[in-house]
């Protein structure tokens, strides 16, 4: 089984073919998106990290971007650094560089300014997307898929129906020797045992154990019950009483394979094939930009409330468990898991359907997010405080 | 199928999720299992769409289960077919609030 993908010099495989325009820190958001608005076939990602945070988080926002600048959807990167920030720009550009792609940075300051640098910039960010529109897609096989996986605006047709569509794909996914990855560390709370009997060993169910203890115990650092926080008003509103009802439903998108470890928020994959977990946050941009940091060319993301987000480089299939939603908001969502509810197609049926959508959009074939161009959910999770 | 369903997700469990609109007090619903199994019970309260109902009597501090899992506790006596929700079950997680 194949699907058409731009291989890159490292041996891994793209489904789109962007020039990322990546800001080492917030300070460079604007000119990185002066840049991004002027030159056709970029994205960039305005995070904002970088600077006035603990080394730790600094390192975690220069290993994040790396991952990001290697993501094989990036054919070439541009770095757009401010010169005087906390991220450490000089290895972005020599780890990134070691895939094999082409990398560039400016230096706003060193430029002499902003207007000056958009216009070095731009020019750069040309040539490069000269450089790379050229390049083919190639017939690849399935397992150089890596995707991720994630639930947004979830409610209870999430954990009966489009996680279990998501789930069947995985499942699939992994019998095909490629990666599938899932996090949201915050929803597994309540199921975390159910994560952790299926890990291959001891070792990573007990990590499966430490990262939710880690997540839990920044929910309860407020002294608060952390219901409205998680799960959000709207989960509630769409009948999820409780982060162990919210959680047994969302891990019903891991599917039943053997998990095989716990990636690290900045982590990419390298060879690892098979379920990973990555310890994310449950909010949109900060998972998203972790989820896309692995690598992943694409991600499944299952709703019930209906969200409509999401990332740069990242397409983004959004299957609809709820049968209402589907119908109010058919213009943002993929796939209808909801005529599961409705009993007019099984699990199998619609996850056949939602696996079919998947090698479709690696091979070029745009979501309904990418179309209208709602991509900007990034953000990079970082542990400490700004200060 | 039929127009007022509440699933249960396995056998286990307490409470099922109804997936149909406009149900409201004293509605007959049709509460099913995985194998098929049905249970008629009138529901007492209006429930919303993916909302909760008890399917039997459960009494104040049983734990409610789903997914064959604890979801919660309940905080008052539950009467079968009732509207379950944030009202009436509080989570054992997350809870800030608790001294440990």
């Amino acid at each position: 089984m194949e699907f058409m993908g731009y291989v890159r010099p490292d041996g891994k495989v793209g489904a789109r073919n962007y020039v990322a325009i990546i800001p080492s820190v917030t300070c460079a958001n604007d000119v990185a998106n002066a840049i991004h608005r002027q030159v056709l076939g970029t994205v960039t990602y305005l995070h904002h990290q970088g600077c006035c945070q603990l080394p730790p988080d600094l390192e975690r926002v220069t290993d994040t971007l790396i991952s990001i600048g290697c993501s094989p959807n990036a054919a070439a990167v541009l770095i757009v650094s401010l010169g005087c920030e906390g991220t450490d720009h000089e290895r972005m550009v020599k780890e990134i560089s070691a895939t094999g792609k082409h990398v560039e940075i400016i230096h706003i300051q060193e430029l002499g300014g902003v207007s000056k640098a958009i216009q070095v910039g731009t020019d750069i960010a040309r040539q490069l997307v000269i450089e790379v529109s050229g390049l083919q897609r190639q017939p690849v096989d399935v397992s150089n898929i890596v995707m991720s996986i994630k639930c947004g605006g979830s409610d209870t047709t999430s954990g009966m129906a489009s996680n279990c569509v998501i789930g069947y794909v995985a499942d699939k996914l992994v019998d095909l020797g490629a990666t599938v990855i899932f996090g949201e560390t915050t929803e597994f709370i309540g199921g975390e045992h159910l994560l952790a009997r299926r890990g291959v060993n001891k070792e990573v169910g007990d990590k499966i154990f430490e990262i939710v203890n880690n997540m839990e115990t920044r929910a309860k650092s407020l002294g608060c019950d952390m219901r409205k926080g998680q799960p959000t008003p709207g989960n509630i509103e769409g009948g999820l009483s409780s982060i162990e009802e919210k959680s047994l439903g969302a891990i019903m998108k891991s599917g039943t394979k053997p998990i095989q470890g716990v990636l690290e928020y900045p982590e990419r994959v390298t060879n690892q094939k098979g379920l990973w977990i990555k310890d994310t946050p449950g909010r949109e941009p900060e998972i998203l930009t972790g989820m896309a940091a692995t690598g992943a060319q694409c991600m499944m993301f299952s709703t019930g409330r209906g969200a409509p987000q999401g990332f740069p480089s990242m397409p983004v299939i959004k299957i609809c468990g709820n049968p209402n939603t589907y119908t109010r908001m058919e213009q943002d969502m993929d796939i209808n898991a909801g005529l599961i509810l409705t009993g007019d197609k099984t699990i199998d049926q619609v996850g056949e359907e939602a696996f079919a959508r998947l090698l479709d959009t690696l091979s070029g074939k745009m979501t309904k997010n990418e179309a209208i161009q709602y991509c900007t959910s990034i953000d990079i999770h970082c542990l400490g405080p700004v200060i | 199928m039929s127009l007022n369903l509440a699933l249960k997700v396995t056998d286990l469990d307490n409470v099922a999720t109804i997936f149909a609109n406009g149900i409201t007090d004293g509605t007959e619903v049709e509460i099913r299992d995985k194998k098929g199994q049905s249970d008629f019970t009138k529901v007492i309260g209006d429930v919303p769409y993916g909302h909760k109902i008890a399917v039997r009597d459960i009494k104040k501090g049983e734990l409610i289960i789903k997914y064959g899992e604890e979801i919660g506790i309940a905080t008052k006596d539950i009467k079968k077919g009732e509207y379950v929700h944030v009202h009436n079950l509080d989570s054992m997680r997350g809870r800030g609030d608790w001294k440990d």
